[in-house]
This record gives structure tokens, C-alpha cells and sequence, in this order.
């Protein structure tokens, strides 16, 4: 098996005739922290949708371990083991914490569709439930509904939930948007811990993050990569710089 | 690690409590009735549509779906089993099964092409697709289209209980509509429905997490046509007779309204609210056409001044989940 979890092969999207993202090669090796970044505008956030499947490409190929998912459905992705995150905070707002990261469990049990049976059956999740609510430092919450949590302990809750689902590979889209400094900080060591045997591919605008978190680094610019290497390598380069800071830069 | 004790983790086993005594009440109620000298005709039709908007509630309620269209499954229901009572001369059971049935088919035929939308469009195309069925029946024999199928024999349930006695009527109608409620509290509180109250909160996190929710929108769909589809059938031994205007679509407002008056998403709500509307329609006769102008201001102020509903309103005061 290649050493190379995830792949894209040319991979394009047009917006009506605006060109989003343009024959994008990218390789994330598996085991790895992989950020991607970019001036607003550079197509990172189509990339990340593309590869989760929520946009379809116009050209292309995605390769997810050895296995070609171009055309596989959203739902079927998560399923392989590459789970997403989104933006703006993704919980459930009217359910409690527990419920939250229990109906991620939910899912392998296989009795998602039966309407007939006590909720009781799913009480023998809580354990583990509660096990990865404490290990996002969310223990004194567990009852309280999502949606009354601050936003970096709904990220938190976030990370929970995906973490909940066991899987390979995780794709952060811009995991500290809006948080403030103390909870930046607590955010990017629960990255480094559960990345200790996955895969993480993350878009993230806070360089200092991106310096601290990343192993490897791809830079994209008007949908094109643009650099790729680590951070040293890649904030050295005059291209990143003038993508970054614009042509006035000496 | 804290150890988490449940004084710490109130609400799930309290709210448990709660709904169990207020079912307790609604059925203890419902009970007596026969005894109390209220009009028996009255509470079996207040029951026949508390249990449709309790099945509309489940899809909007706890799906996320507005649905404008769901007399198509109580007059469908209602004309299938009219039809088998009268014509086929079936037993009192089995046409209620076939209605059911009939309106489970229909369920899943227009939940197929509705569920691909959302919001506002999957109103239009529920309501679209309950219009298209009105002139149908407006025009197909079977239903006598404006005289509706008039004069049903209510027969013995089983071969034992008179229906045409007011008595066994009203017990047989209100265990109908007491397995329906529990049926819907019991798919509310299943590992079905957390999967529902996770799409209706966020559906992109949902199928991020491997749900394909479409699939789940479609079973909470078709559950709602067929117990809205019981309740049709059940109305036909009530009323003795199935015509157009349960398949109008003032009759999927009518639904709408009296969810909204007992509280959108609450598990009491709808029926509370389906016998208000009722009781208005019952006690504000006199009024003659003034009871729609009734109905709209109280539709107004409701959505204006407790957008909960009565029972939303009762359970946000008291920190209740009713």
C-alpha cells in the first residue's frame, strides 16, 4: 500500500466558467499533520469539500486509501474513515453534550433505523461517550445542551463527536476560526493528541498554528498549489510571500 | 477523570417522569369521558385528529419537514377503508388495516419524489401532490366525488365489540388513538429518533458522521402518512362517512394550525391543540362562517404572542419537557 493515505490527481472545479480550484496534486501521507493554506479566495475550502465529497469535481480523481472515491456519496466517505469538520461550529444545538458524541457512536451499531425500541438500548454507549467528553475537558457539561456551550468548547465538543467515530483520517476546516487565545492553545494540543495515530488534514489561517501543529505544508493560491514542503521551506518562498503579503512586499 | 454521579446530570430521567404523569392525566381523562356527559361524537373526532397532528408533529416536529399535505393520507385512508366497509363488506379490523396500508403506500410513493427537498419546496411539492390527488378523487367513481361515500356499517371489531354502540365506539377509537401516541413517543425516543433530532439540527454534520440522512427523512415520512392514514380510518367509523373535504388542502392547514396552537415539536401539543380547534368548531357553530375569521385571529395571535403553543409555552415556564 502506498505511504500516501490520500491523493488527488488533477483535480478541478468550475464555478460557471470561474475556476475554483485548478488541477490540485496533492499527496497527504499517512501518519501525518497536513495543513493547507492560503490567502482568502485560494480555493481551500473547495478543495476540502471536494474531498469530502460535498462538491463534485469537474476533473479529476481522489484517491483514499488505494481506493478510488471521485464519485462516491458524502455519507459513504464518512464511512471509509475520513471525517470532516466545518467552519462554523457543527454540533447538535437542542441535544445534550452526551448525545451529541453518542450519536456519532451510534452509528456501527447497526439500529439506527429502528423506531420501535427504547432509547435505553443506546445507554450502553454513555461510558464511552463520557470517556471522550472528559478527554476534550467538556466533563462539566455533559448534560447541558450543545448550544448553550462558548464556541471553543463547542469546537471542543466537535472533536469529540469526530473522535468518536474512530477514524483514520480527519479534515479540520479552520479549526480555530474565532477562537480566542487561551482556548487556541487547548484546541491545537488536542489536535497533536489524537493525530498521534491518524492522519489530519486541516485548512487553518493562524500561521503560528500551522507552524506549531503541521509536518507538511501545501500552499495554495487562485486554486493552484503554489508551494509545498514544511514550514521553514515553504514561509522562506518569495511566491508565498507575495501570494501572502502582495506584490508591494520588497 | 470526574466521576460523573447523576445528581450532577439532571434532566433525562425527570423529563421521563413528567411525560409519564402527564399521559397518566390525558388518559385518565380520556377515560371517563363516557361518564362525565361530555358529547362522546365530539371527543372520538377531537381523537381522530389528535392523533393526525401527533403524526404530522413527528415529520415537522422532530424531522424538520413541514409537510402541507397531509390530508391526502387522512382522506385517502379514509376513502380505502369507506370504500372496503361498504362495497367489499369487509370486518371493521381489516378495513382499518387496508386504509392504513393505503395510506403507507402513498407515503412512501410521495415521500420518494418529496424528500429530495427542503424546506419551503418540499411544503410545495407535499401540498402540490395532495392537490393533484383531491381532483383524482374528485373525479374518479369510487368516491361519488362531491356526495363522498355516505351511510358506512360500522359493524363488530373482531367479530365482538359493537361499533354502533357510542360506548364500545369511543373505547375502541380512544385504544387506536393511544397506541398511535405511544407509537409516535416511542419512535421520539428511539435510536431512530436521535438520529432524526441530529438531521433536523444540522443535517451536513449528520452525513459528515456516515448518515444517510435521506433515507432516515424518509422513514420519518412514511411512519407520519401511516399514522396519519390510522387516524383517517378511524374517523370513518366516527363520522360514517369519507368525503372531498378531508383530501382538501384547508384540511392540511387545519393540521398545521392545531399543531401550532398546542406547541410545534412538544409531545402533548398536538393533541391539546386539535381539541381546541374542534371544541371551536363544535361550540362556535353558531358563528357559521365567522369561525374561520375566528380561527385566523387566534392563529395570529398565537404565532405572534406564544409562538411555543399552549403546551411549548407550559413546558418553557416550568422547565418542563412535555
Amino acid at each position: 500500500m502506498s505511504d500516501y493515505i490520500l491523493e488527488t490527481q488533477g483535480l478541478t472545479k468550475d464555478f460557471l466558467g470561474f475556476t475554483a480550484v485548478k488541477g490540485v496534486n496533492l499527496q497527504v501521507a499517512r501518519g501525518t499533520i497536513h495543513a493547507l493554506i492560503g490567502p482568502n479566495g485560494a480555493g481551500k475550502t473547495t478543495v476540502f469539500n471536494l474531498l469530502t465529497k460535498f462538491l463534485r469535481p469537474t476533473k479529476g480523481s481522489i484517491t483514499f486509501k488505494g481506493e478510488d472515491v471521485t464519485w462516491v456519496k458524502p455519507a459513504d466517505v464518512a464511512r471509509r474513515g475520513m471525517i470532516r469538520s466545518f467552519q462554523i461550529s457543527a454540533v447538535f444545538p437542542n441535544l445534550s453534550v452526551r448525545e451529541n458524541v453518542r450519536v456519532a457512536l451510534q452509528r456501527p451499531l447497526g439500529n439506527s433505523f429502528h423506531f420501535w425500541r427504547s432509547q435505553s438500548v443506546l445507554d450502553k454507549l454513555n461510558e464511552r461517550a463520557e470517556e471522550l467528553v472528559c478527554a476534550v475537558g467538556l466533563q462539566d457539561f455533559i448534560k447541558h445542551d450543545a448550544g448553550e456551550l462558548a464556541y471553543g468548547r463547542k469546537r471542543a465538543l466537535e472533536i469529540a463527536t469526530t473522535l468518536a467515530l474512530d477514524p483514520e483520517m480527519l479534515l479540520l476546516d479552520e479549526p480555530m476560526a474565532g477562537l480566542g487565545t487561551e482556548d487556541i492553545g487547548r484546541i491545537a494540543a488536542l489536535i497533536k493528541s489524537v493525530a498521534k495515530n491518524r492522519t489530519v488534514l486541516m485548512v487553518e489561517h493562524n500561521l503560528s498554528v500551522v507552524a506549531d501543529l503541521s509536518d507538511r505544508i501545501t500552499v495554495l493560491a487562485r486554486g493552484e498549489i503554489l508551494a509545498e514542503g514544511v514550514y521553514a521551506e515553504v514561509s522562506a518562498n518569495p511566491a508565498v510571500i507575495e501570494a501572502y503579503v502582495g506584490t508591494g512586499h520588497a | 477523570m470526574t466521576v460523573l454521579t447523576d445528581d450532577i446530570l439532571p434532566t433525562s430521567g425527570r423529563a421521563v417522569r413528567d411525560e409519564m404523569i402527564a399521559f397518566a392525566v390525558m388518559a385518565g381523562l380520556l377515560l371517563i369521558v363516557p361518564l362525565t356527559g361530555v358529547y362522546p361524537f365530539f371527543v372520538m373526532q377531537a381523537l381522530c385528529f389528535a392523533l393526525l397532528a401527533c403524526a404530522f408533529n413527528l415529520l415537522i416536529g422532530y424531522g424538520g419537514l413541514l409537510s402541507f399535505g397531509h390530508a391526502m393520507f387522512l382522506g385517502t385512508a379514509g376513502y380505502v377503508t369507506a370504500h372496503a366497509l361498504k362495497v367489499w363488506g369487509v370486518s371493521p379490523e381489516l378495513g382499518i388495516l387496508l386504509g392504513t396500508a393505503g395510506a403507507a403506500a402513498l407515503g412512501v410513493i410521495t415521500g420518494l419524489v418529496a424528500i429530495r427537498r427542503q424546506g419551503i419546496y418540499f411544503a410545495m411539492i407535499t401540498l402540490a401532490l395532495s392537490q393533484l390527488l383531491y381532483f383524482i378523487y374528485l373525479q374518479t367513481p369510487f368516491t361519488h366525488g362531491e356526495d363522498g361515500i355516505q351511510g358506512i356499517p360500522q359493524g363488530y371489531l373482531f367479530g365482538i365489540f359493537n361499533l354502533a354502540r357510542p360506548t364500545t365506539l369511543y373505547y375502541v377509537i380512544l385504544a387506536g388513538f393511544l397506541f398511535g401516541f405511544l407509537l409516535i413517543y416511542r419512535t421520539i425516543n428511539s435510536p431512530f429518533g436521535e438520529v432524526l433530532k441530529a438531521i433536523r439540527e444540522n443535517e451536513p454534520r449528520a452525513i459528515s458522521l456516515g448518515y444517510k440522512t435521506d433515507q432516515y427523512k424518509l422513514l420519518a415520512y412514511i411512519l407520519s402518512a401511516t399514522l396519519a392514514g390510522f387516524a383517517g380510518s378511524l374517523k370513518v367509523f366516527v363520522a360514517q362517512n369519507a368525503s372531498l373535504t378531508d383530501v382538501h388542502w384547508s384540511m392540511s392547514g387545519e393540521i398545521v394550525l392545531m399543531t401550532l396552537v398546542g406547541g410545534l415539536g412538544t409531545i402533548f401539543g398536538p393533541v391539546v391543540g386539535a381539541f381546541v380547534i374542534i371544541a371551536m368548531q363544535q361550540y362556535l357553530a353558531g358563528f357559521g362562517q365567522w369561525v374561520t375569521v375566528i380561527q385566523g385571529v387566534i392563529f395570529v395571535t398565537c404565532v405572534l404572542t406564544f409562538r411555543r403553543g399552549v403546551i411549548g409555552e407550559i413546558a418553557h415556564y416550568f422547565r418542563r419537557s412535555l
